[in-house]
């Protein structure tokens, strides 16, 4: 049964091919698009390359801070005390969620001089479920 | 009526329960009494599940505000089928949702195999009903949708409240898709139980030869069928619906939607190596478990809120019981497979590269590699906080560069595969079947290439389409002709005959067919163009070769919502070809806005608007158009998708009367249509 293993050999080397070039573009997609998750807090302790990291910040709107001057919209999150300025630049409009005191969640990178300018901000409902002690859900597609 | 469903909730606990241990029991005693009260057990479940539906049905349809599910969901005002829709629209409701539809898939597996498999039928219903059980829990103890509202006072005395007023369905969910996109798709995933019971029950009963895998592909095909659908319509509502011009975002619950959906998809393939050549037996039964335990997994992660999507925002401790359940669904598939080992070993191997087999193993390769990315790049944000202790989560990017080759090798592999040989193909037979695809594929991208298809994906995914719809073609013209010119019949009446003898082929072949569409659907986004202009009355913005002129921007209330709304004049070569209005609602009972897109769609084109909201500093309308080529594709492709699979379950026609005298002779080598030939045996069974 030589063709058999012939047969085997070939389809492991072409396996092998596949399964490495597609090693190969998983590491360079992620290397594009990998985002860090990081708090307000944790934010001041970064230094070096992870500074210029794309990264996603959450926190709550501060009431009154939302601003908007030639095509950019500042405002300001807070978490736990800690306070950052945000200027969002984006195209889209932001969501209609986006209010005073709605938890947000901005994406971007920090500036030198401490802002960080978010390219996307994504906004949830200020949790309107608060009056319904046992429900936990509310916005579930499926 | 609270407590008559929790109760109805309680008893179907018990009998599945009962069911559970009493199947067990019927298994070791070898008494069939007990083994019939177990089935019978697990039946009535289905029965005591429906009741806790209807209770809860019954709140929501007499606006009873005094459970804290239906204050949460629903008010006065909704409109009737989403009340009735508002049963899934949250944590506890989908979960009853699961058990009650798993417990239909229940009912009809124990109620149409009643008298067939005795083998078998024990230990799928033991499976069925420990499944039932961990739901069930969830239903009774840790997420129950009967929970009243109320608080105790101060001497410990619990006063019941009820809300004049519920908080209303969230109006992301207020849309036609909504009430039947969720039951699709979970129709989908509580159906891949059924595969997995058969597969469990298979190998823990050792089941003689093959029938349980033609059992096992039959109820998987059922369950693929509403997942693509589920698949499809959350996609045509995330299109339809959020405004933001696409229909795929790579977010973790679509992502856990489309896990078992490959895994299944997989399986259907690699089946065929078992049933055929006897090949890849422990590879079917691991991709059968893995399946359902994506599915689990999927749900899980649309219920939890362990990975944060748009979907579930929600943080709960429900994650722990998803994580324990899937734990020990691992270890029973492991304790199974490792004892009954040698009950999968292959009867064959691998002959030729060039051959059917190989075909299909690459297939499997690839398939499982797309799994494997797409659930590495969901669970990322969770792993790497794991191992590294910072929260990283990979974008589309990262998806697009691994699955856009990979589906695209899928395509290549849709065509060649299905003409390919089993065991080795010749030269000759390779230059016969495919120089004409080929050369089609060859003139569609030349002819792509010069009308503009420059970005190399699209252009690749164009060569491909037209190739695997010419092979298509070209097996139903050459058997069709084949027929026609035996009956005297047309090309065409030929084609139907053709496929009713060999539903599972030629059904596969529509199936395919139907991919193509979508790929091709998929492929126009490369052309996707959009803009965005602040715009005044009388203003105009120009889209591809469109241009939209502002008439006029009004309001429409009613009482479930108020709105803004823009109405547009479209205009194409100066001439005026239709009005869009596209509008912003603002509902009062859940205080959220909401986008209503205003869609035009054709077979090459959709113009898609947006009214995105006033601009924060001159307050006029912002308006956002896209233009999105070949989208209607991907939703016809899906029709065609299920049309292929409705037929590939139907029974072959002539195959059943012919089989009837092989019937007699030999059951050694089943012939090409085996999915037949199981239902004859079956019915054959029936009389044992």
């Amino acid at each position: 049964m030589s063709t058999t293993i012939e047969a085997r050999k070939k389809f492991l080397i072409g396996s092998g091919i596949i399964v490495t070039a597609l090693i190969l573009l998983a590491y360079a997609g992620y290397t594009q698009s990998k985002t860090y998750y990081h708090t307000i807090s944790e934010l001041s302790a970064l230094h070096g390359s992870s500074l210029r990291q794309r990264m996603r910040v959450s926190g709550n709107v501060r009431a009154g801070s939302i601003t908007h001057a030639d095509g950019r919209t500042d405002f300001i999150l807070e978490e736990e005390g800690k306070s950052l300025t945000v200027s969002y630049t984006g195209r889209d409009p932001l969501p209609d969620t986006f209010k005073d005191g709605a938890p947000a969640v901005a994406e971007g990178r920090l500036t030198p001089d401490g802002r960080f300018d978010a390219e996307q901000v994504q906004a949830k409902c200020a949790s309107k479920y608060e009056a319904t002690p046992s429900s936990a859900s509310g916005d579930n597609k499926s | 009526m609270d407590i008559f469903g929790s109760f109805a909730l309680l008893l179907a606990l018990l009998a599945a329960v009962y069911a559970f241990g009493a199947g067990i029991a019927g298994i070791l005693t070898r008494r069939v009494l007990l083994t019939k009260s177990a089935r019978n057990a697990g039946m009535a479940v289905f029965g005591l599940v429906t009741l806790a539906v209807a209770a809860l049905e019954y709140f929501f349809f007499t606006d009873d505000f005094s459970l804290a599910y239906v204050a949460a969901h629903s008010n006065r005002a909704l409109p009737l089928f989403y009340k009735f829709a508002a049963l899934w629209a949250g944590q506890e409701g989908s979960l009853l949702y699961w058990s009650w539809l798993l417990s239909i898939y229940a009912f009809c597996v124990l109620f149409l195999n009643r008298k067939k498999h005795p083998e078998l039928m024990p230990y799928a219903g033991v499976v069925l009903a420990g499944v039932q059980i961990f739901f069930l829990i969830l239903n009774n103890f840790v997420a129950s949708p009967f929970h009243v509202l109320g608080s105790a006072d101060s001497s410990g005395v619990f006063h019941l409240t009820r809300l004049p007023e519920g908080h209303g369905l969230n109006p992301l969910l207020q849309y036609p898709e909504m009430v039947i996109h969720p039951p699709m798709l979970y129709l989908g995933y509580t159906g891949f139980t059924v595969p997995f019971a058969f597969a469990l029950a298979a190998l823990l009963g050792r089941y003689p030869g093959e029938k349980w895998i033609h059992i096992t592909r039959r109820w998987t095909m059922i369950a693929w069928g509403f997942q693509t659908v589920g698949i499809l319509l959350g996609a045509h509502w995330a299109y339809a619906v959020l405004g933001w011009g696409g229909y795929w975002a790579w977010d973790p619950v679509e992502n856990a939607s489309l896990l078992p959906w490959i895994t299944g998809t997989a399986f259907l393939h690699s089946v065929m190596m078992q049933e055929k050549r006897g090949m890849m037996k422990v590879w079917n039964v691991w991709l059968v478990f893995t399946t359902f335990m994506l599915c689990i997994l999927g749900t899980m992660l649309t219920r939890s809120g362990v990975v944060s999507s748009v979907h579930a925002f929600a943080q709960s401790s429900i994650g722990n019981w998803f994580v324990g359940f899937l734990a020990l669904i691992f270890l029973v598939c492991l304790w199974a497979w490792w004892l009954n080992r040698d009950y999968l070993r292959s009867e064959n191997q691998l002959d030729s590269l060039v051959s059917r087999e190989s075909s299909f193993l690459f297939n499997n390769l690839i398939l499982l590699a797309a799994c494997f990315a797409v659930l590495w790049g969901t669970l990322f944000p969770v792993l790497s906080e794991w191992v590294t202790g910072s929260k990283i989560s990979v974008g589309p990017p990262f998806f697009n560069k691994v699955n856009v080759p990979i589906a695209l090798f899928l395509l290549l592999l849709t065509g060649v595969g299905p003409l390919l040989a089993w065991r080795k193909t010749s030269l000759d037979a390779l230059r016969r079947n495919f120089a004409w695809p080929l050369a089609g594929g060859a003139v569609a991208g030349a002819l792509g290439f010069v009308f503009g298809f420059r970005n190399f994906c699209a252009l690749m995914c164009l060569i491909l389409s037209v190739f695997v719809a010419l092979t298509v073609f070209l097996e139903f013209y050459r058997g069709a002709r084949v027929i026609a010119s035996r009956d005297g019949a047309n090309l065409f009446t030929a084609a139907i005959d053709l496929a009713r003898r060999n539903t599972r082929r030629y059904g596969g072949y529509v199936v395919h067919f139907g991919m193509v569409l979508i790929f091709i659907g998929i492929a126009g986004s490369a052309f996707n163009r959009d803009t965005q202009k602040e715009m005044g009355i009388g203003q105009s913005l120009a889209i591809g070769p469109y241009t939209i002129l502002c008439q006029n921007f009004d309001q429409v209330n009613n009482n479930n919502y108020q709105s803004e709304r823009a109405t547009l004049e479209v205009f194409r070569n100066g001439h005026s070809v239709m009005m869009l209005y596209p509008e912003r609602r603002f509902f009062p009972a859940s205080q959220v806005t909401e986008t209503m897109v205003a869609l035009e769609t054709g077979p090459l084109r959709d113009l898609y608007v947006v009214y995105a909201g006033r601009s924060p500093e001159t307050d006029k309308p912002v308006i956002h158009a896209y233009l999105n080529p070949l989208v209607k594709w991907i939703w016809f492709g899906g029709l065609v998708v299920v049309i292929g699979t409705g037929l590939a379950m139907l029974p072959n026609r002539r195959a059943a009367l012919a089989l009837r005298s092989v019937a007699e002779t030999s059951w050694a080598k089943p012939p090409e249509g085996a999915p037949a030939v199981a239902a004859v045996r079956s019915r054959g069974d029936a009389h044992d």
